[in-house]
């Protein structure tokens, strides 16, 4: 388990005695958090490192789980997408089949927190069992055009907290309670992005067949539309006519997904005949991830839509030059032209990447301070930081808080 | 070598910590921006003036503010961004004043490029006004002459120092920055606390200013 103290020579001592200043604050308070999950997914990824480190500063802090069978979670997949803005059929038995689980939910679990911190749509019905106590819905997904009949169904529900959380600004939405904004972050202890050995990256690369000899353009996704794999060789294309590379599009297996194996399918017929393009079905591995990452000449994230984008702080963290796309909570991330490119289009990323490969002492600038940007604030000790001033916050209602 | 001054009273660091509560309120147009810069909490205008400098230290001092940064690089009205950028912030010593010269730079640029009003922005790049909510915290350093305030320079966090050379002037409308009247007060070193106060911190990456500040106060000891 990694301990507080060991980030300090990443974000110096002060940041670290900062942290402990402010649990002190918090001392004798309980946070209750509460998703669907344990395990999978990012919400699970960030509970499951946070939680052990606000512990160890002292705030009793805690995780439950709803319950929820196949059908219930039909329906909350649905409302995730709609959440998205995809076209879905959503249908009044799904709202039945909703409230029915949570109903369920509400009589079983034990509220005992100061705080209630609830994460995404599954949990949301739980406000019923307010008292005297503070309750938080985290929202993790980009709600900038939601589906109005989801939306206006979970607001019903949302109004009754004491605040919300959004991770970027165009996610907020016009509501009477208080709304935070918290980015989510990375680990720079977790396997995904420690320094690694060159050995260490060199046997992925060799394990792909991937040779070092040539500059390396790399899109670390899952295969899914939303993050347009199609787009990215297209873009790469464009690219080749010009400059000798290759490219590399890393993703999770995706084998329970009909429509994430047909992309696949697709991007594997598009890159057929070309040598130079390595397309990779990983599995759950973090440390070929992080290789693979520090391996790259240029490093890609060509979504359509993001939730926030986190693949792009993980390359920079690793002062990677960074394409990406205008989107989510990408621009978060990259200020353009100073800590990475952003693009709108196909063309606009090839363009992006051949300045990149053609100009490697403004590609390294680009990335320095990328690197410097995710470390003052896209790391996790950032978000314990501001977890920490939303818990305080329930108790203010000032713009300055004294103590 | 003099002995130091041991100072009246001892400087106790306060450190400045901010979470950024969204005001739900969006602008996609300059008319709109100016009628929300108008109306929307001073801590939104401290927000957009300041939250650059800090989130983008190493890159500080340009662009300095969030509404110069949009109107040059969203509406494309690189005059108006250039004037905005060039607001003298330190000469200010409150959000209102400061807001008020935000304001006439936009309604002087408005009045003299009417065409102006007809830019929108697109619908992912419209400006959402967040503001500020400070967290003011004791922290355990403690200086009794400069030596020791130099030495503790060195190891607080940026937010302690922005938080006694920015906020504490600015958004608490006190004179001059806390640093330069401790100096004054409790060292008398008159000399020493001006060369602190002409500062523009403005103009410096946060990073720069602490070292600035350690070579300034080195000279003196």
């Amino acid at each position: 388990m990694v301990k507080i103290q060991e980030y300090s020579s990443i974000v110096g001592q002060s940041i670290i005695d900062d942290l402990v200043l402010l649990a002190a604050r918090l001392k004798g308070k309980t946070i209750q958090c509460v998703n669907s999950t344990a395990v999978g997914g990012g919400v699970a990824e960030i509970l499951n490192r946070m939680i052990p480190l606000l512990n160890e500063l002292g705030i009793v802090t805690k995780w439950d789980l709803i319950k929820g069978g196949e059908q219930f979670f039909n329906v909350t997949k649905k409302f995730h997408n709609a959440l998205h803005g995809r076209p879905e059929s959503i249908v009044q038995k799904d709202f039945e089949i909703f409230l029915e689980n949570s109903q369920r939910n509400i009589e079983e679990i034990n509220i005992y927190g100061d705080i209630v911190f609830i994460h995404d749509p599954q949990p949301i019905a739980l406000i019923k069992k307010k008292r005297d106590n503070k309750w938080i819905w985290r929202c993790h997904i980009d709600v900038s055009s939601p589906n109005q009949k989801v939306w206006n169904f979970l607001k019903d529900f949302i109004i009754n907290y004491d605040a919300a959380v959004f991770s970027a600004p165009s996610f907020s939405q016009v509501l009477p309670i208080r709304q935070f904004l918290i980015s989510p972050s990375i680990d720079p202890l977790s396997d995904k992005n420690k320094e690694l050995p060159q050995a260490a990256v060199d046997t992925v690369l060799k394990k792909y067949n991937i040779n070092n000899d040539k500059p390396i353009i790399t899109q670390i996704s899952r295969f899914d539309r939303l993050k347009d794999p199609i787009g990215v060789i297209d873009a790469y294309k464009q690219v080749k006519k010009y400059i000798d590379c290759q490219l590399v599009l890393a993703g999770g297996t995706a084998i329970d997904d009909p429509e994430g194996i047909k992309v696949l399918e697709e991007v594997q017929d598009k890159a057929k005949q070309d040598k130079d393009i390595h397309i990779l079905l990983l599995p759950q591995n973090d440390i070929e991830v992080n290789a693979l990452q520090r391996a790259s000449t240029v490093i890609v994230q060509k979504s359509i839509k993001e939730g926030f984008g986190l693949t792009v702080a993980e390359a920079l963290w690793k002062a990677k030059p960074v394409v990406a796309t205008n989107t989510g909570g990408i621009p978060l991330q990259i200020k353009h032209k100073h800590s990475g490119l952003l693009c709108h289009s196909v063309e606009g990323a090839a363009f992006a990447i051949k300045q990149l490969l053609n100009s490697p002492e403004y590609a390294k600038r680009l990335g320095e301070n990328g690197k410097e940007h995710i470390r003052n604030n896209f790391l996790i000790t950032r978000h314990l930081r501001d977890y920490m001033l939303l818990f305080l916050s329930m108790y203010h209602q000032e713009d300055i808080v004294y103590f | 070598m003099s002995e130091l001054i041991k100072a009246k009273e001892p400087f106790k660091f306060y450190t400045r910590l901010h979470l950024s509560e969204l005001t739900g309120q969006r602008a996609s147009s300059l008319t709109q921006l100016l009628k929300l810069i108008q109306n929307v909490p001073g801590s939104s205008i401290y927000h957009h003036t300041h939250r650059f400098l800090q989130q983008h230290q190493y890159l500080s001092p340009e662009p300095p503010n969030d509404f110069a940064y949009w109107v040059s690089e969203i509406l494309g009205e690189d005059e108006l961004g250039e004037k905005l950028a060039s607001i003298d912030t330190v000469q200010f010593s409150s959000i209102r004043s400061l807001r008020e010269v935000i304001i006439a730079k936009i309604q002087d640029y408005l009045k003299d490029n009417p065409l102006s009003k007809l830019k929108f922005s697109q619908k992912e790049e419209e400006f959402y006004f967040i503001k500020s909510i400070s967290f003011v915290l004791p922290t355990d350093y403690i200086a009794h002459d400069l030596e020791e305030f130099a030495n503790i320079l060195e190891k607080i966090t940026m937010d302690s120092i922005y938080y006694h050379i920015f906020e504490s002037r600015l958004r608490l409308e006190k004179k001059t920055n806390d640093f330069s009247n401790w100096v004054e007060t409790s060292i008398g070193d008159k000399n020493l606390a001006d060369k602190i106060a002409q500062l523009d911190p403005y103009t410096h990456t946060l990073e720069n200013l602490r070292k600035t500040l350690i070579k300034i106060i080195g000279k003196s000891i």
